[in-house]
């Protein structure tokens, strides 16, 4: 069920091309994150959607409308900026209700929509406060409020955690998932926190160098990642440069079969740090020392000594032994686990 | 103890020298000045130091001198709204300005700053003079049947005081729009508000006390303004400064020339201070 509808969106600045012949079709109700690093060109995207950044070409609509005909105040989309923008010479009401306001809503209509925006983000007391007078999660609260009180269509956030400490950003994560859930809007975040991206999207738009490089399910980019980029991005990994002779790369002092249809020449072989387990010495087992080895309570972390430069692995904490630093090890792991791309040497 | 008692008295002889300087340079003749205005003057006996209210006295039993001080009142307060009405727009499109345009632009618009006071003020006797280029101009338009005369009027003293004092204007309502973010007024689009809602709702708001201290420059210059009034008021149409002048200089009553600087002094910094408190109480939950 297409509702927003990316095709071929493209932005250059000058000779600089941000964004190129992007297509994406967001259904109605869905998550999507935009995830990458800075300069990408999520945000262009954002701001093209937004209408705030004007697209050199392609088209963008919503229920089959041209959304690039209005101007942004006539899209009513719900946007939340990264810096809250909101604004300082208005109480926290007044400022939820600016959207109603220009919506010509009448006082009373105005005041329930407010109130019941307010409590949504768990903000019910606060309305007469200004904002300078509050925290940056509550702020945060506020500018979802103010942006979701309009009953937009499409959410847009631009970042909005990032200005946010670590232990209060994985709770807002939470509580912006479950009022996504509530609500029901159709959500798109820009974010270049990949832990962010997984634990709230339904879908993952990998994007770089303005393209898209994977639209996936989280779990599904994580585990099975289109390039190797995805797979640096996307969590950690190790990369480890191989070759690939007769259906068989040799890496690392190891050797195995290649993957169907992998061409001959350098190759590069990524594997999560995981997906890796210590066994006995074997021919597809690459060989190494425990350089550290550090106990981080639910999972052990290693830095292993290879020929190919160190190889980071986890283990959960299952109460056997593990082995110690110095000590000789052999890496295995599955061939469902590994990632073989082409190298250009 | 006795170390801790050294460590306190170093910030003040850290500002010594400063202090010493505003001693010397400001606060003594200020306070010479003001002993002066209680001074006795006559026209064969010249400043007799003995103490009189004479010249206070004078000063409020001649209307003469209230009709001054309501002047210089006027022509400040009309000053002070034509600088915010010219420099807040102007500073909001310089703002938004391209930044390969905006030097020039700021140029242009602090132009009238670079320039003497008196070749400026100059250059607006020779506009705004009964043959002046303006009253030409208007008349063979046809938008006047005569020339009117600019010259040694308020209105004249007003143009020629604007002109050099909205710059201050422009200046401090552009810093006050540097704090602003920019994504405040994306905000506000977003949410539905038109141009102009957003402008009136959002950004002068925000930029209000920007205009508010920008209104105290241009107030504080404009009521002390010399040359401007001097050369376009004339010799007829008093200001304060120019009677304080005229009374130190040409009849030479010094005591009452200097009355009448004290009392242009104490009402400027009574109307100052009273508007910085009006601002602080205004807007000190929003802004801090």
């Amino acid at each position: 069920m297409a509702h927003l509808v990316l095709d071929k969106l493209s932005k250059a600045f000058g000779n600089q091309q941000a964004v190129s012949e992007l297509d994406l079709t967001v259904a109605k109700g869905e998550f999507v994150s935009l995830l990458g690093p800075s300069g990408c060109g999520k945000t262009t995207t954002l701001q093209m959607i937004a209408g705030f950044v004007e697209p050199t070409s392609g088209a963008v609509t919503l229920d089959g409308a041209d959304l690039l005909a209005k101007p942004p105040s006539k899209r009513g989309l719900g946007i939340v900026f990264q810096s809250y923008a909101l604004f300082p010479h208005m109480t926290v009401a007044e400022n939820v209700g600016f959207g109603l306001e220009m919506r010509g809503l009448g006082r009373a209509e105005r005041d329930s929509r407010i109130t019941e925006a307010l409590t949504l983000v768990g903000l019910a007391s606060f309305g007469e406060r200004y904002p300078r007078r509050m925290s940056g999660g509550q702020q945060q609260r506020v500018a979802l409020a103010r942006a979701l009180v309009i009953r937009p269509p499409v959410l847009l956030l631009d970042e909005p955690l990032s200005n946010l400490d670590a232990k209060l950003r994985e709770g807002m994560q939470a509580e912006l998932r479950a009022i996504q859930r509530t609500t029901g809007t159709t959500t798109i975040l820009v974010t270049h926190d990949q832990s962010e991206a997984m634990a709230l999207s339904d879908r993952i738009v990998v994007m770089n160098q303005g393209r898209i490089e994977q639209i996936a399910a989280p779990e599904q980019a994580y585990a099975s990642p289109a390039s190797a980029f995805v797979a640096g991005f996307l969590g950690k990994t190790n990369r480890l440069d191989g070759e690939c002779t007769d259906q068989r790369i040799s890496v690392a002092g190891a050797a195995f079969a290649a993957p169907a249809g992998t061409a001959s020449g350098p190759v590069t072989v990524s594997v999560r740090p995981e997906r890796i387990a210590f066994g006995p010495a074997s021919p597809a087992a690459i060989p190494g020392r425990v350089a550290t080895r550090v106990f981080q309570g639910a999972h052990w972390l290693f830095e292993i000594e290879t020929a190919q430069g160190a190889v980071s692995v986890i283990r959960q904490n299952t109460g056997e032994g593990v082995p110690g630093e110095g000590d000789n090890v052999h890496l295995h792991a599955a061939s469902q686990d590994l990632l073989v791309t082409e190298r250009r040497p | 103890m006795k170390r801790r008692r050294a460590a306190t008295l170093v910030p003040y002889f850290l500002s010594a020298p400063a202090l010493l300087l505003f001693l010397a340079v400001m606060i003594v003749p200020l306070i010479m000045t003001a002993l002066l205005s209680f001074y006795d003057w006559g026209q064969y006996k010249g400043i007799v130091p003995e103490f009189t209210l004479k010249n206070w006295r004078e000063m409020i039993a001649d209307d003469y001198f209230l009709e001054v001080y309501v002047r210089t009142l006027r022509i400040s307060l009309l000053v002070t709204l034509f600088s915010a009405l010219i420099g807040v727009p102007e500073a909001y499109i310089l703002n938004r300005m391209s930044p390969r345009w905006r030097p020039l632009c700021l140029l242009i618009v602090l132009g009238p700053l670079l320039i003497s006071v008196v070749a400026r003020t100059l250059g607006w006797a020779l506009l705004l003079g009964s043959t002046g280029f303006l009253n030409q101009a208007l008349v063979s338009l046809g938008l006047l049947s005569e020339p009117v005369g600019f010259m040694f009027t308020e209105t004249g003293v007003v143009i020629a005081l604007t002109h050099v004092l909205a710059p201050f204007m422009l200046l401090a309502v552009w810093a006050a729009l540097q704090r602003l973010d920019g994504k405040v007024e994306q905000a506000a689009f977003s949410l539905g508000a038109s141009q102009f809602s957003v402008i009136r709702k959002v950004v002068l708001p925000q930029i209000i006390p920007g205009i508010l201290s920008g209104s105290v420059i241009v107030f504080a210059l404009a009521a002390s303004a010399f040359a401007t009034p001097a050369i376009i008021g004339g010799r007829r149409l008093k200001v304060a400064s120019t009677l304080a002048y005229d009374e130190f200089l040409n009849t030479l009553n010094w005591p009452l020339g200097a009355a009448v600087a004290v009392l242009l002094l104490v009402a400027l910094v009574a109307i100052i201070v009273g508007c910085n408190r009006l601002i602080e109480r205004r807007f000190a939950q929003v802004f801090e």
